[in-house]
């Protein structure tokens, strides 16, 4: 067993999880877009930050790649974690604002603007559908091309492929491809209908967390009185 | 020759055949070095050795020696000719002043006044070599051996005591007191984050494996940084000779060293060094009769920034992309085909045979309590004497930049110095004292990177710099991570902006709050260091980027869209020149009348500014 | 088989001769031998070494060094290095683009000229650079390298000039 600190908690896992599996396994939920249980871990879509390390000597993983190890100081919710994380779903919206995932991360995490020049993008090379293809239905039938600022995913010499056999893997498990509600604003970055949502009642913490997900309003807040909500 | 046919069976035979070499060296130092690398040879260096070669052979002269050898320095004043002995530096040599050379320098001793190196700041002209400024103020432990040298003459290297440290160490000494002493001398790696070469090598040679490698990393990526591509091209054995040490002291067999597409000299010259040390049998199986194998082999990149980072290098020998992973775990554990593997830089493993012969203490002795040893660094950019200088760490910038590299080209104020390639930043005046040691660079927010310096005077627009780094960055960065494929991209998008004197007062900030997050959320270093040339900029430049928010004005004259050019009509006598050369065909007017600019068709080119001769045409 | 009918077996096997598990050495192969990589020999490469199409597409694509389009006639390089940069160099490379009618990557219609841009080849002292061939012309400035390539179209034979300052 690996035993390390999660959020001040001593925690113990076996070898061989990474650290999103085991926030997974202790309760933590912490947002995701390239990853797939099924599919091998890429660390490409960066939501899943978390500060490892010390205070002053700290770093921001993605936990998805990073194995869980001895000794570990981790935390999920610090200020830093959803300082980054907030600018980085603002830039998805600003990105790829058609998507209903996308949507959802932003109403449930609180991004509320988006400062950003507008794009209207419909993939996020997170790389899922080439790891479904490739993985689970053993196709390689699509891929990364190009780099940089420029990549994008496409078929061999951008022709149909021949190992495609037309599954609809990738269309599956796309996080992109499925259209938001269709608003009053349907242009704009921000989904409106969602902004009544309330945000978390402890959206940063970094020696306590709340179990209760998604957030029940517990009334309370961090310094024990009533809230005014 | 004669030593050099057979293979050599044991350190004694070794031994003996470098001091057969060392003492013919000494009794015949007559030769000339010419400079061959890129630079002098761009300036047509192949025509000057043909030339030699001819009136040589013509004159049936054979005691004097051609070294065709790399990088002499002081690129800016080639083709670089040096006639030993005495070391006369000659410079902007041309073929018609080779018989001159032949005759006055080599046959009656005399100098040749007309191409010696006058210094642009005192005109005082220099006759040898170590007396003139630029090389005066450095400390060229290696490149210094490159005009001893001709790099595809493996006998050249073994004169001057070359492959002695590899042969002591697996001859010798055991593993763990190699690793002890090159920790001992605190020698740090020469690409970029400075990590300790001994503790490297220790992880690797602690984990367990059957099979390990050592690779030299040699894919200088950085714009304006040619340091390595000198070693490799100038001394190509002195690499080797690192790998050796390196390959012992972790228990690799095998070294690979991983040179860019780009390079093909380099790549030339190692092919020949590796077949000739595997001739001599200095490389191959059982070296020397030691039990020691070891082979190495080139990896050719394929142009590729992102390829230096470590992982990303392991991913391109492999034949796969070059994206970088998440680490841990580190190369000492799972590097290439999944075995241990240690990386160094070439600058690194060139610096190793050094420490062997100066010893740990003597070489610890140069440098910093920090930072130890010489470090190459190529000046470049708007400084008079462009080319490598090497200096023991910790000179400060303002002693690189006007004591060796001369100030800054025709008079003009300094501005700023970039360090550091594109994962560094640029240094205002005010740090010119800053000593160039890997923890002071890093505190001003630039970095030692892989050691390319380039000078920049008031004609720079540092917004612009910036903007010139991001477009590197974006199409160099491999495009996994969201944060750094998008993140370069956004930035760029607002450095656009200002250039383009759109910017708004909020610009600024929200600049450097992306620029936070994109340092925070990426994996690699690429992606991490990329925000530091615009940070830096902004850090130490405020005042250019409000200039260009809130005056919509560049100071410098740089960004198109804030500039304007005219024509001054006291000045202009209407010749015409600037009206045939406007590729825009934006200048009206007749002849012998002064002419005007359509601002609406000039695309700010510059010609009409380049042409005229009365100094008519004002940029705005 | 190749588009045009004959077998290339034979000349598969010669690229693939150093194959040692990295496809980036036998498309280093291809290039040198074609000048860019055709389609059908990246086919047929694929099935010899065993790798997916899509994976040797991606290597292809990602390093700067491969071209799936063949170069033009003559190709005029632009170094865009940081010294370069700093002396002007992209006033030079919109001169060449003018003059040319093409973006920066890409080819004249007639496949006369490619024009290229280059991140650093290592020549800082002489900067501004442009290499038309293998002819180097330094320290150029848009006037200059109007001048010069005119020269150059009109007596391309002499491409062995030493670097004009």
């Amino acid at each position: 067993m690996i035993n390390f600190t999660l959020n001040g908690l001593d925690v113990a896992v076996e070898k061989g999880f990474t650290l999103l599996e085991a926030a997974k396994f202790y309760g933590i939920e912490l947002p995701t877009l390239c990853y797939n249980e099924a599919l091998s871990p890429y660390g490409a879509c960066r939501l899943c930050l978390v500060e490892v390390g010390i205070p002053g000597r700290s770093r921001l993983v993605s936990s998805c790649t990073y194995p869980a190890g001895e000794g570990l100081y981790v935390r999920t919710h610090s200020n830093r974690v959803i300082e980054t994380r907030k600018l980085l779903i603002e830039m998805y919206l600003a990105t790829c604002p058609g998507s209903k995932t996308i949507q959802d991360l932003a109403s449930k995490y609180h991004v509320t603007r988006v400062r950003f020049k507008q794009k209207h993008e419909e993939c996020i090379l997170c790389g899922l559908c080439i790891r479904m293809c490739r993985e689970q239905m053993q196709a390689k039938a699509i891929g990364f091309v190009e780099r940089g600022g420029f990549r994008r995913i496409s078929t061999p010499f951008e022709k149909k492929s021949e190992e495609c056999r037309l599954c609809g893997g990738c269309m599956y498990i796309c996080p992109a491809c499925q259209a938001r509600c269709q608003g009053p604003q349907e242009k704009s970055a921000v989904c409106n209908a969602c902004l009544n949502l309330s945000p978390p009642c402890l959206e940063r913490f970094d020696e306590m967390m709340c179990y209760m997900d998604p957030c029940v309003a517990c009334e309370q807040n961090s310094r024990g009185e009533k809230s005014e909500r | 020759m004669s030593f050099l046919q057979a293979r050599l069976r044991s350190p004694e035979q070794f031994a003996a055949m470098q001091q057969k070499l060392r003492l013919r060296r000494e009794s015949n130092e007559r030769y000339v070095a010419i400079c061959g690398d890129t630079g002098c040879a761009a300036w047509g260096s192949k025509n000057i050795r043909a030339v030699f070669q001819e009136k040589l052979d013509n004159l049936g002269v054979k005691e004097i020696a051609i070294r065709f050898t790399g990088c002499l320095g002081l690129c800016e004043y080639g083709p670089i000719v040096v006639v030993f002995p005495g070391e006369i530096f000659y410079q902007r040599v041309k073929e018609d002043d080779v018989e001159e050379i032949l005759r006055e320098t080599f046959l009656k001793g005399k100098v040749i006044q007309r191409l010696l190196y006058e210094d642009p700041l005192s005109d005082k002209k220099y006759v040898r070599a170590s007396e003139i400024p630029f090389y005066r103020g450095q400390k060229r432990l290696l490149l210094g051996k490159h005009w001893k040298i001709d790099p595809v003459r493996i006998e050249d290297y073994l004169a001057i005591g070359g492959y002695s440290a590899a042969v002591e160490a697996f001859s010798g000494l055991d593993r763990e007191q190699i690793i002890e002493e090159v920790k001992k001398s605190r020698l740090r790696g020469r690409g970029g984050a400075g990590f300790p070469a001994g503790l490297k090598w220790q992880e690797c040679y602690e984990t367990p494996a059957d099979k390990k490698y050592i690779i030299c990393n040699a894919d200088e990526g950085d714009p304006g940084a040619f340091m390595d591509r000198s070693i490799l091209e100038g001394n190509p054995h002195s690499i080797l000779e690192g790998l050796l040490v390196g390959g012992y002291a972790v228990g690799a067999e095998e070294g690979l060293i991983y040179v860019r597409a780009e390079y093909p000299t380099a790549v030339e010259k190692l092919k020949l060094a590796i077949s000739q040390a595997e001739e001599l049998g200095l490389l191959g199986d059982n070296i020397l009769d030691t039990g020691f194998h070891f082979k190495v082999s080139l990896s050719i990149g394929a142009g590729a920034f992102v390829c230096g980072e470590t992982s990303a290098l392991v991913a391109s020998v492999e034949g796969r992309v070059g994206e970088p992973r998440q680490k841990p775990p580190h190369l000492a554990e799972n590097g290439l085909w999944g075995k241990p593997t240690v990386i160094n830089n070439a600058e690194t493993l060139a610096n190793v045979p050094l420490i062997f012969r100066l010893g740990s203490e003597g070489y610890g002795r140069i440098g910093t309590e920090n930072s130890r040893g010489t470090k190459i660094f190529s000046l470049v950019g708007k400084v008079n004497n462009t080319g490598l200088v090497e200096v023991p760490l910790g000179m400060t910038l303002r002693e690189i930049i006007f004591d060796i590299g001369g100030g800054i080209k025709e008079g003009k104020k300094f501005k700023a110095v970039q360090t550091g390639g594109p994962s560094g930043g640029c240094l205002p005046e005010s740090l010119l004292d800053l000593p160039t040691d890997y923890e002071d660079l890093n505190a001003s927010g630039s970095m030692m990177g892989s050691g390319g310096m380039i000078v920049m005077d008031e004609d720079t627009c540092m917004v612009d710099v910036a903007r010139y780094f991001l477009r590197f960055l974006k199409d160099e960065s491999c495009g996994k991570c969201f944060s750094c494929r998008e993140g370069i991209g956004r930035m760029l998008e607002l450095i656009d902006d200002i250039c383009e004197g759109t910017g708004s007062p909020g610009h600024l900030e929200f600049l450097q709050e992306v620029a936070r997050a994109v340092k925070d959320s990426t994996m690699c270093g690429l992606g991490q260091t990329s925000v530091n040339p615009v940070l830096s900029t902004i850090r130490y430049f405020e005042d250019e980027y409000r200039a260009h928010i809130e005056e919509s004005r560049c100071p410098a004259g740089v960004c198109k869209d804030l500039i304007r050019f005219e024509i001054d009509k006291e000045l202009c006598n209407g010749c015409g020149a600037c009206l045939k050369s406007c590729p825009a065909e934006a200048i009206e007017g007749e002849r012998k009348k002064p002419h005007g600019i359509l601002d609406w068709k000039c695309t700010r080119c510059g010609i009409c500014l380049e042409t005229c001769a009365q100094g008519a045409v004002l940029k705005k | 088989m190749s588009a045009k009918g004959h077998c290339l077996c034979g000349e598969i096997q010669e690229l693939t001769r150093d194959f040692n598990g990295s496809i980036i050495g036998v498309l280093h192969n291809i290039q040198e031998k074609y000048g860019y990589l055709p389609e059908n020999i990246l086919r047929e490469v694929a099935k010899e070494t065993g790798f997916s199409l899509i994976d040797v597409y991606s290597v292809a694509t990602f390093y700067k060094a491969f071209k799936l389009e063949p170069k033009g006639k003559h190709v005029v390089c632009v170094c865009t290095g940081t010294a370069c940069h700093v002396r002007g160099s992209d006033k030079a490379v919109e001169e060449l683009s003018r003059m040319l009618g093409v973006d920066p990557g890409d080819t004249t219609s007639d496949g006369q000229y490619s024009l290229e841009t280059v991140n650093c080849l290592g020549a800082c002292a002489l900067a501004p650079l442009v290499v038309v061939d293998d002819h180097y012309q330094a320290q150029v400035t848009p006037a200059k390298v109007r001048k010069m390539f005119q020269e150059y179209a009109a007596n391309s034979s002499e491409a062995n000039l030493p670097a004009g300052r």
